[in-house]
């Protein structure tokens, strides 16, 4: 059947559209009539609100730093928003529905927090550009925006993304330097690594906002709990992680960490409460959800335990994000009551 | 899924996935039925049931009596039509339905004096149903009263009632089902029925039964209503392999498939050909097993209904007794009008009901309610880009993925669509309620629905 042969829709679009006044008193639409009310831009307020206490910490470890590099990455995502919007002859109004600021406060947790902030500002303006606009905007975007801008930059400024300065507390109790090893590259070269306690609070060396497993830890409780975010895509992360870390241990104790490093360390906890479930880039499915969640882990250990980067939470991101139409298409529930038979 | 486990920990019934719109039932809830005899001429439409319509029996300016058949047709999917009221029949005209279907009607004028017996109301609702033994009349004799009745399905599918009972050897039933949920918000007409007049409903619900010869029934009502489920359990002891399930207030619940396995974990195959019947289970409203007690014991046909008149768009909501032709505008009146703010004003309740453009629109068999709609209450359809949140595939309670469905009609790809099962759609809104991009999706795949049925109609000829 060619497309001239197929009649048009019985309605033309079923939105709300009103009938003519001649016809109609009423507005006519079809069912259902009521909604949650929950918008995106709700959600995207929730995990903005959700990344409060990240990043009233960023501040407390990294003072001024802190301010500016998120204000140099909301610049670059929000201008390129805007520019992107004009070039697309698109309005303006997906300057409101968050999506870039959630980008924008994610990619500036993930940098490290001496990063000049020129950079930071391109790394924004990439994200958006390269990730999100070219592909069609919001929700359109393969890759998660965010870690999107992240890889340009280690690509780009390959020094600059590895210096980490030593936060302002430390120096205030008399670590005696301006750039130190984060735990996780410590540990790869079998290093002191900080204590448990330090590690999991988050006083420690690291990106910006991300040290904090704790603070993570409860920002994402409290999405899962508004059901903001689903619980499948963090479950299947912590519990690959703990998994994997648990095995290498067991083999090498002392090359290896055990599960409660890694589970503490580096961006993990962050990643995969706020990056792991971004909605865009992980599949719409329950059971693909996990599975995603479960890969990310997976490939972070991978990328720990046997690659040459000490972190691995940008890159598992990423390759999953690559497999996401594939686990979404193995993984499309079958109907209550089976397939619709054939007429 | 963890809302269902928790659900059986405290002993209710209940189904995964679904919704919780809010209730908004307390506006009519409290209003006991009350009895509407319109004035003016009715639109009595000669189709208000699935399958071949009616043709009228009687002739203009005739004088009709008080449950007159007026309109039958030989078909066997069918169901006659009589007369709601005592008065003078009109000329035959094109009545349009509350799903905007035009039908021909007969318009009826209400006679000016006894235009319904004499305590109608009491006899309707009539609670003394004591020494009814419903197995002293056949399988066969209850059948047919339903069809000389005119009984049809009243939770809004109108299929006939005869044929949905009629006994078939190869598909045994076990279980009926009475489906007492109301699980759409507004609505409180099976719920006032089950209050004001139980003792009809357990024996027209024993009355299936027995047609189907089934051993056992199940009034499933959900757990906001715990008088109509005191109301029940009280109508229905003593009867044997009658039980009252109490059923998670979760939308929705009323829906066949997501109630049959509730309450008895069955799996109904997908529509459009899977039915309960496929695993020995028939289902009933409670209304419609009002109407098959009154019809087989008394004789009494389907020429009203309980209308749940609700919304805060009207100015004094409750639940009346309507004769079926009687208009919407006729109705609301009696109810106080319009307010002025009204937007919508809605046939059934706000999750599965069609819009009517005006008034001018019969009641029938179908129709549950009117909900009268202001522009606070609703939702505006103002599509945003989809997020891929999946909420949809997380809350439709037939599994399916309404987004992927939605875009897919809405390219015209239906070859796609129908890869993601989209006829299995029950329609009941769940999608749409939840969409945080505010995508119309239920409506896409509504549109995507009927064009499928339209091409394979096409395909045929």
């Amino acid at each position: 059947m060619s497309d001239a042969e197929i009649p048009p829709l019985p309605e033309a679009t079923p939105a709300a559209k009103p009938v003519p006044e001649s016809r109609s008193e009423f507005l006519v639409t079809s069912a259902p009539h009521l909604a949650a009310g929950v918008s995106t831009r709700r959600v995207m307020f929730e995990v903005v609100l959700a990344m409060v206490p990240l990043f009233v910490f960023a501040v407390y470890m990294h003072h001024a730093r802190a301010v500016v590099l998120t204000a140099a990455t909301l610049a670059g995502c929000l201008l390129t928003e805007v520019l992107a919007n004009a070039i697309r002859g698109r309005s303006q109004a997906s300057l409101s529905d968050g999506s870039a600021v959630v980008t924008g406060v994610i990619l500036a947790f993930s940098l490290p927090p001496s990063l000049p902030p020129y950079m930071a500002f391109i790394g924004g303006v990439v994200a958006i550009a390269l990730a999100k606009a070219v592909f069609g905007g919001l929700g359109q975007n393969l890759f998660n925006p965010a870690m999107v801008g992240r890889a340009f930059l280690m690509v780009c400024f390959p020094a600059a993304m590895v210096t980490w300065a030593v936060p302002v507390p430390l120096q205030e109790i008399g670590v005696d330097a301006t750039t130190m090893a984060t735990p996780l590259y410590a540990a790869a070269r079998n290093e002191a690594i900080p204590a448990m306690s330090d590690l999991f609070v988050g006083t420690v060396g690291g990106s910006l906002g991300e040290t904090s497993a704790l603070l993570a830890l409860i920002g994402g409780l409290y999405l899962v709990m508004r059901r903001i975010a689903d619980w499948r895509q963090p479950l299947g992360v912590l519990a690959a992680v703990a998994i994997f870390a648990a095995i290498a241990h067991r083999v090498n104790p002392a090359e290896y960490e055990g599960p409660l490093f890694h589970l503490s360390s580096g961006a993990l906890m962050f990643g995969a409460f706020f990056i792991a479930t971004d909605y865009v880039g992980a599949p719409i499915t329950p059971r693909g959800r996990l599975i995603f969640g479960f890969g990310v882990g997976v490939l972070v250990m991978v990328i720990r335990v046997f690659g040459a980067y000490p972190e691995g939470v940008m890159f598992a991101i990423l390759i999953m994000n690559a497999l996401t139409p594939l686990i979404e298409r193995w993984t499309t529930p079958v109907p209550f009551g089976g397939h619709v038979a054939a007429a | 899924m963890i809302g269902t486990l928790l659900d059986r920990f405290r002993g209710l019934k209940s189904f995964p996935r679904g919704i919780h719109p809010p209730h908004r039932k307390k506006l009519s809830e409290p209003r006991p039925i009350e009895l509407f005899i319109p004035k003016g001429p009715l639109q009595v439409p000669m189709v208000q049931h699935l399958g071949a319509g009616c043709t009228p029996i009687v002739k203009p300016k005739q004088e009709v009596q008080y449950g007159e058949k007026i309109g039958d047709v030989e078909a066997f999917v069918s169901a006659p039509i009589h007369a709601s009221v005592a008065g003078t029949t009109g000329a035959g005209i094109v009545a349009v339905l509350p799903s905007g279907r035009r039908v021909p009607a007969i318009t009826l004028t209400p006679a000016a004096e006894g235009a319904l017996p004499v305590g109608f109301l009491e006899q309707f609702l009539d609670r003394n149903w004591d020494g009814v033994e419903p197995t002293s009349f056949s399988p066969e004799a209850v059948v047919q009263g339903m069809r000389d009745q005119g009984i049809v399905g009243m939770g809004g599918a109108t299929f006939p009632t005869h044929v949905k009972l009629k006994r078939d050897p190869n598909r045994p039933v076990d279980t009926v089902v009475l489906n007492g949920c109301e699980c759409e918000p507004y609505l409180t007409a099976d719920h006032r029925l089950m209050l004001e007049s139980p003792e009809a409903i357990v024996v027209g619900l024993y009355l299936a039964m027995h047609a189907v010869g089934a051993k056992r029934a199940i009034i499933a009502i959900e757990n906001n209503k715990p008088d109509a489920i005191e109301a029940m359990r009280r109508a229905a002891l003593g009867r044997p392999g009658f039980e009252v399930a109490v059923c998670a207030t979760s939308y929705p619940m009323g829906g066949e498939r997501q109630l049959v396995w509730a309450v008895l974990g069955r799996t109904v195959p997908s529509a459009p050909k899977g039915l309960p019947l496929d695993v020995g289970v028939v289902m009933i409203n409670c209304a419609t097993a009002h109407c098959i007690a009154r019809a087989v014991v008394r004789g009494m046909p389907l020429t009203h209904r309980v209308v749940t008149v609700t919304g805060r768009g009207v100015a004094r909501p409750g639940n009346y007794l309507v004769p079926t032709g009687t208009l919407f505008s006729e109705l609301i009146d009696h109810c106080g009008g319009l307010t002025d703010e009204v937007l919508k004003v809605v046939a059934g309740g706000p999750m599965m009901g069609p819009t009517v453009p005006h008034l001018n629109v019969p009641v029938v068999k179908g129709t549950s309610g009117i909900t009268c709609m202001v522009d606070a209450e609703t939702a505006h359809w103002v599509e945003t880009p989809c997020i891929r949140c999946g909420k949809c595939v997380d809350n439709c309670p037939l599994h399916l993925s309404p987004t992927k469905i939605a875009h897919a009609v809405k390219f015209r790809d239906y070859a796609m669509a129908n890869q993601y099962d989209m006829m299995a759609c029950c329609e009941c809104g769940c999608c749409a309620y939840v969409c945080p991009a505010n995508i119309p999706l239920a409506q896409y795949i509504k549109a995507g629905k009927n064009q499928q049925r339209l091409m394979a109609a096409q395909n045929k000829k």
